[in-house]
């Protein structure tokens, strides 16, 4: 009887997983037959490349599923209501207060706020409820910025048929990646080891960012779209920067982490986080997994590079400064799987591998001058 | 291993220098920045091109030989490990690992079955009927995980060689030994000495080329350190024309060069378009847009006479060349032209930048060899709801540009001004008006005196700012009125320049009061402000932009990187060498069958993580299930 169950509930899996698959493509092709006339070979690779990337992430992770699906059906229908007006974002109800890019990705500042403080509220109060809504909360959130996302990229084809580009393109857009692709990363692990407390640990970097989106969109007005400059308009540009916020998000995460392993053993809300063998090993998996991707991004970065400057390395200091933290998470994981070290040392370089990352993402474009020329403060 | 990870510490931190400190600037920039004694001392240890100094290179060079030892090291017994099943274990070898399960079994072992049940779970398996008939199982699984681990350190070794053969090791030795020496002069091409140039054979090199449109070359410059090297290539490169495309907002939006390649070895020419992101690689030689310059723009020029009556005179430029005044013992040197300035007019809120057209730099160069620096756009621009012609001036090139702003006229032109200005420099005019205001103002016959008197003041005052606007107006109350009386006199003397200036403009442009609408009325203050910030403004001349004939000229980057395709290469075997050894995990097990009854299980892996641990007991209870 309970096998039965078992295996009728794994073919509702499995047809649930091939009406993804099919979703997934069936938007591919739509794009394909919409926007061919746009796209080089290269870029229809990329198309189907990602079919292929998130179709494996929705398998192995269901919920990812789901959040997909909704985003590309919402932002569907937002497409359909803007009807190919931009102006319609002012008049339409919908798209006015919810889902215009600009509303959607204020409704993912507002859902990790609140996020950030239900974890904590959970984590103080031992509550599992307020944990399970904060992280509800976080989905919610991730739903939001996704659709602000792909619904910016349609807008920037509203603007102007030359000047639309995929909205990866500047320090306002990548941030907004930055914290979709953090928080992706712990909901998946909060699912795998069951960790609800971590949220407001990790919860802390993503609204770091939060604040900058917002003093970026306040003070500065810099949330615009701009037309991208000469050396971005390349489809490198579509795998070297997800590419790379992956690494960035992931180390983010393993510093968080880190931070709460450093309190716990320093007997600070030590009862109420998961052990540090649990903390230990999520620490590991992050920057293992930011390692490969970023070490991804930088190779393809190199790549890139040789096809737009003339040379594949030219320690212009963007890349110098890619180099300098892949060589810390390099020594990180010799010192760990070499030497088998664990606990507070590698904690505390993680943490500080995050002061290293944020001025390779943030610094290089402040206080440096380089090639990168995008995003300058 | 403590070695290695040293060398990954000092590799970043010397990286880090690289970064703060700007590299491969002019060397005159270091001169200024640390002074003679510094600027020396920094140039030995090659703080100004550190990613070629040869302690960098030491560094890289540890590295690649101490991961080397460490792969030959360990290459050998990864490989055999992968290869082989350790199908010797003994009994008591087996119970010495820290993960084993001794089992007792009730039935009979079924062996297919525990086979099967490994084989599902993906090891690959092996049995050995042992001479005393147990059976011992051997099975691993994630093998490749070790593999990964020769793939990610050969990858790397293979990276810093490729990245060396790019490096200019081979120039670094010639000129060592004295075989080659950079040029610091600056000389034509084909002057430059057999020492200082690198042949059509060398193999590696990154260099530059500037092409006007219509020319072309078949040399490259390398440069270095404080001079330059000359590489001559096996074909000749011409440009026929250098586009800049642009977004509606002005913005560019691609860099294109057409290109003609001519080969003494082809019959036909190559033509070939370039951009930014699609270069063209020809004989190993890739060719990339890189940046773009003036090639020479031809330019109508109109010099205004600022300070005598209003007059000008034509004069033709052109960028990169000089035009000497004699009658000023001025010289004009044009440095560049822009067609499109993209500029902020407005601070702040979603204002967005706007092109305002072409302009020019240029200097101006006294005879005793002081040049100050100036800008001059070609057509006024809107600010503040009117119109301005902007040319900017300094001194230096550390500082900002000071603007002096002249208000256009009605038509959007310089003229109304230039006008209105020989009019506050006209010494007639000016004494018409004065009388004309005093007997206005002082209307009866009997005060002949406060009437000549006011006549004069006016007549003195208007004189005074002709020959150097408020600021002389200023310095000459300074002087002569005492420091109680000075705010009255300025209001007065304010009031009193307002309506002759109002007067001569009427006078010039034969304007009736009715006429004089607040356009007018705010142009002539404009225009006052204008005349008097002329006089800091350090040339005598106005210059506007009549005409001009664009040439580009386009900036090439030639790169021959025989070290490429290893770089790549060297870059795929780390990215899976990664992923084996992040993501695989290597499992080990055996199972010894006695014959006598009874089993032995050991399970191990090279790396004893949580997941370890879960794994062990998945497996072991599925074979305690199978096996009791
Ligand atoms: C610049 C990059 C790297 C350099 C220069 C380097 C260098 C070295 C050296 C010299 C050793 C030898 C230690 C010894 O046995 O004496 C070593 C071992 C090792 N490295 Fe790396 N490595 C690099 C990158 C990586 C990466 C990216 C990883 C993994 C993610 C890694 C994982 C390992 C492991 C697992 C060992 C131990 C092998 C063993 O003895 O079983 N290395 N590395």
């Amino acid at each position: 009887m309970l096998t039965k169950l078992f295996k009728s509930s794994k073919t509702s899996f499995q047809i649930f997983n091939a009406l993804y698959l099919s979703f997934l493509l069936g938007g591919a092709f739509y794009a394909l037959k919409t926007f061919h006339n746009y796209m080089d070979i290269y870029e229809k690779a990329i198309l189907f490349g990602s079919v292929g990337f998130f179709s494996w992430l929705g398998w192995s992770w269901n919920h990812f599923k789901k959040i997909i699906i909704l985003v590309f059906a919402i932002s569907l229908f937002a497409i359909q209501l803007y009807g190919g007006a931009l102006a319609n974002s002012e008049h339409i109800f919908l798209l006015k207060y919810l889902i215009s890019s600009q509303s959607a990705i204020m409704w993912m500042n507002v859902f990790f706020a609140l996020a950030l403080l239900l974890y904590w509220l959970g984590l103080l109060t031992k509550n599992n409820l307020v944990d399970d809504i904060a992280s509800s909360f976080t989905s919610l959130a991730v739903l939001f910025g996704f659709i602000g996302l792909l619904v910016r990229w349609y807008e920037s084809y509203l603007i102007g048929l030359d000047i639309g580009h995929i909205p990866i393109s500047n320090l306002y857009e990548v941030f907004i990646l930055f914290c979709l692709i953090t928080s992706l990363l712990y909901l998946f692990y909060e699912e795998r080891f069951n960790t609800k407390k971590l949220g407001a640990f990790v919860l802390i970097v993503i609204n770091a960012a939060v604040g900058f989106i917002l003093w970026y969109t306040f003070d500065r007005h810099a949330d615009g779209v701009q037309p991208l400059v000469p050396a971005l308009q390349s489809y490198w540009m579509k795998i070297h920067v997800p590419a790379n916020f992956i690494g960035y998000g992931a180390f983010s995460l393993a510093a968080m982490v880190s931070l709460a392993y450093i309190l716990a053993g320093k007997k600070i809300l030590t009862s109420y986080l998961p052990k540090p063998a649990v903390l230990d090993d999520l620490i590991y998996k992050s920057i293992a997994i930011g390692f490969i991707f970023f070490t991804i991004a930088t190779i393809l970065g190199a790549i890139w590079a040789g096809e737009a400057w003339g040379g594949y390395w030219s320690w212009d200091p963007k890349e110098t400064w890619a180099l300098i933290v892949w060589l810390n998470y390099a020594a990180w994981l010799h010192y760990r799987i070499v030497k088998g070290l664990r606990g507070p040392v590698l904690a505390w370089w993680a943490l500080i591998g995050l002061v290293v990352t944020t001025f390779a993402f943030l610094g290089v474009n402040m206080f440096l001058s380089g090639l990168h020329s995008y995003g300058q403060l | 291993m403590s070695f290695a990870v040293s060398m990954l510490v000092f590799l970043g931190i010397a990286s880090v220098i690289g970064t703060i400190l700007k590299q491969n600037e002019p060397y005159e920039n270091y001169i200024i920045k640390f002074g003679q004694f510094w600027f020396g001392f920094f140039e030995k240890i090659g703080l100004y091109d550190v990613y070629h100094s040869v302690w960098f290179l030491i560094i890289l060079l540890f590295l690649v030989i101490s991961t080397t030892l460490c792969i030959t090291k360990n290459t050998p017994i990864i490989l055999k490990d992968f290869l082989l099943f350790k199908d010797s274990l003994e009994e008591k070898s087996l119970l010495s690992f820290t993960h084993h399960l001794v089992l007792k079994n009730k039935k009979k072992v079924n062996l297919s079955q525990v086979i099967h049940y490994l084989k599902q779970a993906n090891f690959k398996v092996k049995e050995k009927l042992k001479d005393n008939g147990d059976i011992l199982i051997v099975a691993k699984k994630g093998n490749y995980q070790r593999l990964g681990y020769i793939f990610t350190h050969v990858g790397v070794v293979v990276i810093c060689l490729g990245g060396l053969l790019d490096g200019n090791l081979i120039f670094k030795a010639q000129e060592l030994f004295g075989y080659k020496k950079i040029e610091t002069l600056d000389i034509p091409a084909s002057k430059v000495q057999e020492v200082s140039r690198l042949s059509v054979a060398n193999s590696s090199f990154r260099a530059n080329m500037t092409l006007a449109e219509g020319s072309s070359d078949n040399v490259a410059f390398v440069r270095m350190k404080d001079g330059y090297l000359v590489q001559d290539l096996p074909f000749k490169i011409t440009l026929k024309d250098f586009r800049i495309n642009h977004y509606s907002t002005g913005m560019p939006k691609s860099f294109e060069s057409d290109l003609i390649i001519s080969d003494p070895e082809l019959s036909q020419d190559i033509t070939k378009t370039i951009s930014v992101n699609h270069p063209f690689t020809y004989k190993g030689i890739a060719i990339y847009q890189s940046d773009f310059q003036d090639g020479g723009t031809k330019l109508d020029i109109r010099l205004w006479n600022f300070l005598n009556s209003n007059t000008s005179q034509k004069i033709n430029g052109k960028i990169f060349e000089k035009v000497k005044l004699d009658k000023d013992q001025l010289t004009y040197e044009f440095n560049d032209f822009r067609k499109f300035n993209i500029l902020h007019l407005k601070e702040g809120i979603k204002e967005k930048p706007r092109n305002v057209g072409p302009s020019v730099t240029y200097k101006i160069r006294n005879n005793s060899g002081q040049a100050r620096e100036y800008i001059s756009y070609q057509y006024a621009m809107p600010i503040d709801e009117r119109s301005f012609f902007i040319s900017g001036m300094r001194e230096t090139p550390q500082e900002e540009f000071k603007y002096l702003k002249i208000p256009a006229d009605q038509k959007g032109s310089i003229s109304d001004f230039m006008l209105f200005k020989a009019a506050l420099q006209n010494k007639p005019l000016i004494e018409a008006v004065a009388k004309k205001m005093a007997n206005q103002s002082v209307n009866s016959d009997k005060n002949a005196s406060v009437k000549e008197s006011f006549e004069n003041s006016v007549n003195k005052l208007m004189t005074l700012f002709g020959q150097g606007g408020f600021s002389n107006i200023a310095r000459n109350i300074d002087t002569n009125i005492p420091a109680s009386e000075k705010d009255k006199a300025v209001q007065t003397y304010l009031k009193i320049i307002d309506i002759a200036s109002t007067e001569l403009y009427k006078n010039q442009f034969n304007l009736s009061d009715k006429e004089l609408d607040q356009s007018r009325v705010t142009f002539i203050q404009d225009a006052l402000n204008a005349y008097s910030d002329m006089f800091f403004y350090g040339s005598p001349y106005y210059f506007e932009l009549i005409n001009y004939d664009q040439k580009e000229a386009s900036g090439l980057q030639l790169t021959k990187s025989p070290g490429q395709f290893w770089v790549y290469l060297g870059s795929l075997s780390l990215v899976l060498g990664i992923f084996s050894m992040i993501y695989l995990r290597e499992r080990k097990l055996w199972l010894l069958i006695k014959s006598k009854g009874g089993a032995i299980l050991a399970f191990t892996s090279n790396r004893k993580n949580p997941d370890f641990e879960i794994d062990y007991k998945k497996v072991s209870q599925a074979i305690k299930k199978i096996i009791q």
